[in-house]
């Protein structure tokens, strides 16, 4: 079964390596994964900003590029997702031209973990841990648009991964697009604590389904000069993680 | 007026946020708790958001029914186009009526239109009788919480305080303390003249009010004084008592947890004849102050809160600041909304940016108001607040990402930039726009080579 892969702009650019390890997964599961290469940015940035005819018209570019392609859109990122399935048809809702595109792309949209989980029947292969323990932070926008709250989890416990739990696992860590920039001290004082937490678990490695959230912790980590590493769910469920 | 982020810095470095977080997380709990306890939670949500939506949309008719009532039992009703009215009709009648003491129960409206500072001022003492409404007014600060005023301060605070401005002897024991304050405040419930109270819902069909303590002191202060003054926010209406009864069932749940709140007075005017007591006079006043505007714009849904404060004790922001770096009477994530719609989107333009959207907020509002989306519809109205960088950024990006093939070239060329740093590479400096960032964060540097190329 054919399926696309939407990888996002900041996987693209700055993590490469999730989206090869979300090809791999998702070809160990049986699919046949197509990349659509006109991908760009789905519009999240200039929609939260408030910036909506910059918003508008990312989102047309991602429908151009999305709609004729067939089968399930996985995006290895809770609020790209977020973004396509919610906020893109609202932006079109006046648009009779896009609204139609901006629904069916919509339905055919699906966050990576929860894809796996309901449609590969988790039959995740066991991977090779190590002997790391991993933690989990839940992303705000995978968790309060999607509903994705237990299925990382599972898919870690399944891939054999040692795991323990993190306080605090659903409080935002701060990100927030602009918000990291026009109110960064907030940002920073949010980051901290869940930073604090994550070493206080005990874990080695901080595993999330977003690479934003995990670029601004990771951020954090590496400038306290921390031993723990941050991953995207694809790379240790496709066994490059660690 | 400082700005956002000069007093976010200042409660950051001030060693209060730690009372704020653990008291806002208490609440927060004692909420998730009480909600899972009671299995028609959610449905009740769903009811109470429909009931403040129909009575959002056909304000002017519930207003019009609920004025009639009150004065049909004998109450006068004065509709206040904005604060200063309010107030001046509030000064009148205590002038008019000789009154040298009036005794408050907690309240946003009056905070929000600054009543005590014009009842002060024409020389009426007035005396908060909520305990931590008591203590902030008697540390000469501004409520940090909605429901919680004090959450800001540990018991250790109040006793130096009660030390201090009551002359009482130390202790920071909270039962003692609480004595203290109900000594000193049950003198004043009983010789004031006029009893100021909020109203928590006016009930359209009847004329009640409905009053929402855990003190008591709701009821002393509507009864004991010959004077009851109701003042409301012009949207704080149900329909009829059985709407009441859902607004309760969820109000209390999420502002603290309660099944019930340990007082719920409903109040029917002034004492009638053959009842023993009950003040001579009731006046309601109904406050607009930038309401009817609101019910107009694209954030009208701010108007369906029920002020519970759940959304500030469920915030990250407001977990790590506090009230008082909001720099307004109501903080949190409401606060972000409310604010801007009611005193001025110009001046208040840095609030509905200051949120990562979490979404925490509209995980437990009762009524569940969708606080993200509206402080996205604020930020749509402001962008030309965003420093330019910002802005042109934006805007080139766009423009780039709408041209696939340009976008892959200058991504393939940051990719070459990339390799300065070698796979999987961080940045510690940047200046510009980014400098934020990367004072408190590493930036990773952009891989050797996109996944588009490979």
């Amino acid at each position: 079964m054919p399926v696309q892969i939407f990888v996002t702009c900041l996987v693209n650019s700055l993590f490469p390596d999730v989206g090869k390890a979300t090809v791999a997964l998702l070809e160990d599961a049986g699919y046949e994964v197509e990349f659509p290469l006109d991908q760009t940015c789905c519009g999240q940035p200039a929609f939260n900003g408030g910036f909506e005819a910059e918003a508008r018209a990312q989102v047309r570019q991602t429908l151009d590029v999305l709609d004729p392609t067939r089968g399930p859109i996985i995006v290895p990122s809770g609020s790209c997702a977020a973004m396509i399935i919610h906020h893109a048809p609202e932006l079109m809702r006046g648009d009779s031209k896009y609204l139609a595109s901006a629904q069916r792309v919509a339905a055919r949209t699906r966050e990576l973990t929860e894809f796996l989980v309901a449609e590969a029947g988790c039959e995740i292969p066991a991977r090779d841990c190590g002997e790391c323990t991993t933690t989990y932070h839940a992303s705000c926008h995978a968790l309060r648009w999607l509903g994705v709250r237990e299925q990382p989890k599972r898919l870690l416990d399944e891939a054999g991964c040692s795991r323990v739990e993190l306080e605090g696992e659903d409080e935002c860590c701060g990100f927030g697009g602009l918000f990291s920039i026009k109110a960064p001290e907030v940002s920073a004082a949010m980051m901290d604590t869940k930073i604090d937490r994550v070493e206080a678990s005990g874990a080695d490695v901080l595993v999330g389904v977003d690479v934003s959230c995990l670029m601004h912790i990771g951020g954090g980590l590496r400038r306290r000069g921390s031993r723990v590493a941050v991953k995207h769910i694809a790379e240790i469920l496709a066994g490059k993680g660690i | 007026m400082t700005t956002f982020r000069d007093r976010a810095r200042d409660a950051l470095t001030d060693g209060v946020p730690i009372a704020i977080d653990r008291g806002a997380r208490g609440h927060y709990d004692k909420r998730a708790r009480a909600a899972a306890a009671f299995p028609q939670m959610e449905q009740m949500r769903d009811r109470a958001r429909r009931i403040r939506a129909e009575v959002v949309a056909h304000l002017d008719q519930h207003l019009a029914t609920f004025a009639d009532a009150v004065e049909a039992r004998g109450g006068q009703v004065f509709f206040a186009f904005d604060a200063a009215e309010a107030n001046e009709y509030i000064v009148a009648l205590a002038r008019a009526e000789g009154v040298s003491r009036a005794v408050k129960v907690k309240s946003m409206v009056t905070e929000e239109i600054e009543l005590n500072g014009a009842l002060e001022t024409a020389g009426v003492e007035v005396v908060e009788t909520d305990l931590g409404e008591f203590i902030v007014q008697l540390a000469g600060e501004k409520p940090s919480h909605i429901i919680a005023p004090v959450l800001h301060m540990d018991r250790y605070d109040v006793a130096e305080l009660f030390s201090e401005k009551l002359g009482a002897e130390y202790t920071d024991d909270p039962s003692d303390l609480n004595d203290i304050a109900r000594i000193h405040l049950r003198e004043r419930f009983l010789t004031a003249e006029m009893g100021i109270s909020g109203v928590n819902f006016a009930v359209a069909d009847d004329g009640s009010i409905a009053l929402v303590t855990n003190e008591g002191n709701g009821r002393l202060c509507t009864t004991a004084p010959r004077i009851h003054v109701a003042v409301m926010g012009m949207e704080r209406l149900v329909r009829n008592r059985d709407d009441l009864a859902v607004m309760l069932e969820v109000l209390a749940r999420s502002a603290t947890g309660q099944g019930l709140s340990s007082y719920t007075n409903v109040v029917s005017g002034p004492r009638r004849s053959a009842e023993p007591d009950g003040p001579d006079q009731f006046h309601v006043v109904i406050v607009d102050n930038g309401r009817s505007a609101t019910l107009g714009s694209a954030v009208a849904e701010i108007l369906y809160c029920i002020r519970c404060g759940a959304c500030l004790n469920a915030c990250p922001v407001y977990r790590h600041l506090g009230g008082h770096a909001y720099g307004t009477v109501y903080p949190g994530p409401i606060g972000k909304v409310i604010t801007p719609s009611l005193f001025g989107l110009e001046e208040w333009h840095e609030l509905p940016a200051a949120s990562s959207l979490c979404g925490a907020c509209k995980e437990v509002c009762p009524v569940r108001i969708d606080i993200p989306e509206l402080l996205v519809a604020l930020r749509r109205q402001s962008t030309d607040r965003m420093p330019t960088s910002i802005r042109w950024g934006l805007a080139a990006f766009t423009w780039l990402s709408t041209k696939p093939r340009l976008y892959r070239s200058l991504a393939r060329t940051a990719a070459l930039l990339g390799r300065l740093w070698g796979k999987g590479g961080w940045m510690r400096r940047i200046p510009l726009v980014l400098r934020g960032w990367t004072e408190t964060r590493d930036l990773p540097a952009p891989a050797p080579q996109t996944f588009n190329d490979w």
